[in-house]
Parts: structure tokens; sequence; C-alpha cells
């Protein structure tokens, strides 16, 4: 079988009680492949986001992520997850934990480094995100920027195949919104698949290989972000950017 | 007045049986406080599996214990359990109730501070390949009892205190020796002799409670 997609969803629908927030979404996503996924809020885009680590259980549908079926109860999910980083709008690093200790964790009691290999693979993730000389602040003594910048580290630290961005500046004042996505875009040059829900059109335009438009839980429209920005088709995906490019 | 409550003769007489009093509520504490932690935890960890099944026997457990009266439980214990065969001791009777009693309060301790670590921790580590049970012990745990140390501590210190109910079922802990001697003596000075005794162990403790809480007042400004 030649596998042509290394993130393929299928059919997802997703239901929180009389909520149906995904609509049947279909998702493929290439190696090394920069998608962004824009819609407004409510859309389904986050919930899309977190369906494909399986944070939260599709309602029905398929995910395969690296050749693996994430959603069949014989996978180890706490394997297949070390190959997704996720990155959070809220940073969600462990507080009680140094920078260097929250980056360390997975990678021994999931990954089963020794603290000593550990330490080392975590620092060298530290250097990779600017923050080599934080390795032993807790994230309370960090800005927002840090902050998500060691959350990125604590990701790729585990080597994933892929990582998925839910909102990673919403939550920062604006001056730090560029040193993240710095961090971000260097990430794309090692060859980084990721596929990123954010409102930082700047960045879409500038880095993305594709862009996605959401609305009402379903994929409206998609393609390079020049067409979408630029030449939408559909009506809706008009009205989003008109209003958003009005701020 | 000082010859009635603090009659130096009688505090000499008294001191060795006051002091293996004191030496038993030592213990007794030093055993029932764990207990009291590990039955808490138990049931913490069994309230995190939100699992109908699970939930609504373990809140009938924790409701019932935490409205028995700790005293009749372990009278309960002492008196009623011969009569079904089993003849434990006063000391296992009241590791028993308290484990049954402090155990749930202490549980519910715990499940108020693991409910105060946000849901975006464990989804963190979660997203990292950690299990749930790993989420918990590295993740959510630790967090969590930081998060309700001060009432830990409130709640040891009543337990604490609670030792002298063993007096009732002849645990010869401070109370009941002082009791004991008390009554040899005709003398009310030992039973002072155990009120400044437990003062002076747990006034330490309720300063190092006073601290906690107001460190985190000041943590939460």
């Amino acid at each position: 079988m030649v596998q042509k997609h290394i993130v393929e969803a299928r059919g997802i629908h997703k239901h929180f009680g009389p909520l149906h927030v995904l609509k049947g979404v279909d998702l493929q996503v290439d190696e090394r492949e920069l998608v962004f996924v824009i819609g407004p809020s409510g859309s389904g885009k986050s919930t899309l986001l977190r369906c494909l680590n399986r944070l939260e259980e599709p309602s029905s549908g398929s995910v395969v992520v690296d050749g693996i079926d994430m959603l069949d109860p014989r996978t180890d999910i706490n394997h297949a997850r070390q190959r997704i980083g996720m990155v959070f709008q809220s940073f969600n690093l462990y507080p009680h934990m140094t920078a260097l200790g929250n980056v360390t964790l997975a990678l021994r009691k999931v990954a089963g480094k020794s603290r000593a290999e550990a330490d080392a693979l975590a620092r060298k993730a530290l250097e990779r995100v600017g923050l080599a000389d934080r390795a032993d602040h807790t994230p309370g003594q960090l800005s927002g920027g840090q902050q998500q910048r060691v959350a990125i580290a604590r990701s790729i630290a585990l080597e994933p195949r892929v990582m998925l961005f839910d909102e990673p500046t919403s939550a920062l004042d604006p001056e730090l919104v560029g040193s993240v996505l710095e961090v971000m875009r260097s990430l794309r040059e090692t060859g980084m698949t990721m596929i990123v829900v954010s409102h930082e059109m700047g960045f879409a335009r500038n880095a993305a290989d594709r862009v996605v438009f959401m609305d009402d839980g379903l994929i409206v429209e998609q393609g390079p972000p020049a067409a979408i920005f630029e030449n939408p088709t559909h009506e809706r995906t008009r009205a989003f950017i008109g209003q958003i490019q009005r701020h | 007045m000082i010859q009635t409550f603090f009659n130096p003769e009688i505090i000499v007489a008294a001191w060795p049986i006051v002091m293996s009093g004191l030496w038993n509520t030592i213990l007794l504490s030093l055993i029932v406080v764990p207990l009291g932690l590990l039955g808490g935890l138990i049931l913490a960890l069994l309230a995190s599996i939100r699992h109908p099944l699970v939930r609504w026997p373990l809140m009938a457990w924790v409701d019932f214990f935490r409205a028995f009266p700790p005293l009749v439980l372990l009278v309960l214990l002492f008196a009623g359990l011969p009569f079904a065969g089993l003849e434990l001791g006063g000391f296992a009777c009241v590791a028993i109730a308290f484990f049954l009693n402090t155990g749930s309060y202490y549980g519910e301790i715990f499940r108020a501070g693991i409910d105060s670590v946000p849901a975006g921790q464990v989804e963190a580590a979660r997203s990292t390949g950690l299990s749930r049970m790993q989420a918990m012990r590295y993740v959510v745990l630790p967090q969590a009892v930081r998060n309700v140390l001060p009432d830990l501590l409130s709640n040891t210190l009543e337990v604490v205190k609670l030792t002298s109910l063993g007096s009732v079922v002849a645990v010869p802990e401070l109370l009941y020796e002082a009791r004991q001697a008390q009554s040899v003596t005709y003398n009310p000075t030992p039973i002072v002799m155990a009120a400044v005794i437990y003062f002076l162990i747990l006034w330490p403790l309720v300063r190092l409670l006073s601290r906690l809480e107001n460190r985190a007042l000041a943590g939460r400004r």
C-alpha cells in the first residue's frame, strides 16, 4: 500500500450532547505540509484538531496518522500520541516543574529515556526554541511567549511526525506573538508537518501551503493561501475574510 | 488553687504515666494519620473515575462515614463486633474507625484538590503520551496536594485531637492515662497536664497552618 498522506481523516462527526459540532469532515495532510485551519469561532476547528490525536473521541469517522489507525481500540493510544505533538492556546505547562522538567517528563515516563538522556534531549529542544538559558525556570517565572515556546519544546523533544497547534498565539500579548511564530517558522524549515488553527493571517499568507476554511462543522473551501485570501469562491469564505481584514 | 490544679507533687508522681500516654497518643497519630491519608487518596482516585457504577456507591460510602459520629462508630466496632465473633483490641478499633471516618474527610479534600487542577493539564500530559495514571501521578496529584495543603493540615489537626476518643475504648493514650492518674490521686492536676501537652504539641501545627493559609491567600491575589 502506498501511503500518500501522513494525516488522513475521513467522515469525522462529533456530537456534544445535542450539539453537532463536526458534520462529516475529511482532511488529508501530506508529509512536510503546513495546513492552516481558519474559520469563525464555534466552527469546529479546535474540535477537529483534537479528534486527530483523540483528545476528543469522534462520534464516527476514521483517523489515520502516520499509518496508525487512531480510533482502533487495539491501538496503543499513548504510544501513538508520542508521534503527534500538540500545542495549546493556554500553554498548559506543568506549573510545579521547571521548564526542563516539563520537557523531560514524557521523555522519561513514555519514551523510557534515562534521566541523563532525557535532560540532554530536553536541553537540545529548549535550545531550538531559544530558551536554553531558561531551563531551570518555572512557568511562573516566564513570559507567555516563553511559556508557549517551552510547550513547543515539550512536544518536539519527542520527535513527533506531526504537530498540531491550537490557537498557539491567541492568549499572548501582541508583542510576544512574534517569538512564537518565529519558532514555528523555524520548525517548518526543518520539514515538520504542521496543522495550525489560528487567526494569524499574516503568518498563514507567508508560511502556509494550504488554507482550510471551516464553518458550521464543515470544510467550506480550501486551497493555497493566495487563492483563499484574494479569491475566495464561497460566499461564507468571502464574508469571513472580509470581516477579519477589516480589523 | 495551685494545690488543686497544678500540684507539684502530683505532677512528679503522674509524670511517668502521663508520658506513656503521650507516647501512645503520638504512636496512635502516626498510625491513623497515614491510614486516613491512604484511605482518602484511594477514595479520591476512585472518584476520578467518573463512571456511575463507581460514583454512586462511593458517594454513599463517603456520605455515610462523614455523617456517622466517629465516637459512635468506635463504640460500635469495640462493643458490637464481639457479638459477630470478631474481637478486636481497642487499638485496632481506633485504627479502623479512623480509616473509615477520617479517610472520608481526607478523600473529600483530595477530591477538591484534584478538581482544582485545570483540565488542560491532563490534556497536555495525555497529548505527550502519558497514560491516565501517569498524568494523575506526575501532573495532577502534585498540584492537587499543593492546592489543598492547608485543608489537609487542618484535618490532620482534627485527627490528632480525635485520638483522645481512644480513651473510651481503653486505649492508653494521653487522655486515658491522665484520667487514670486523676482517679488514683483524686486531683485534676494530671488532666491539666494532658491539656497543656495537647496544646504544646498542636500549637506549632496551628502556627504552621496559619502561615500556609496566609501564603495561599497571598498566592491567590
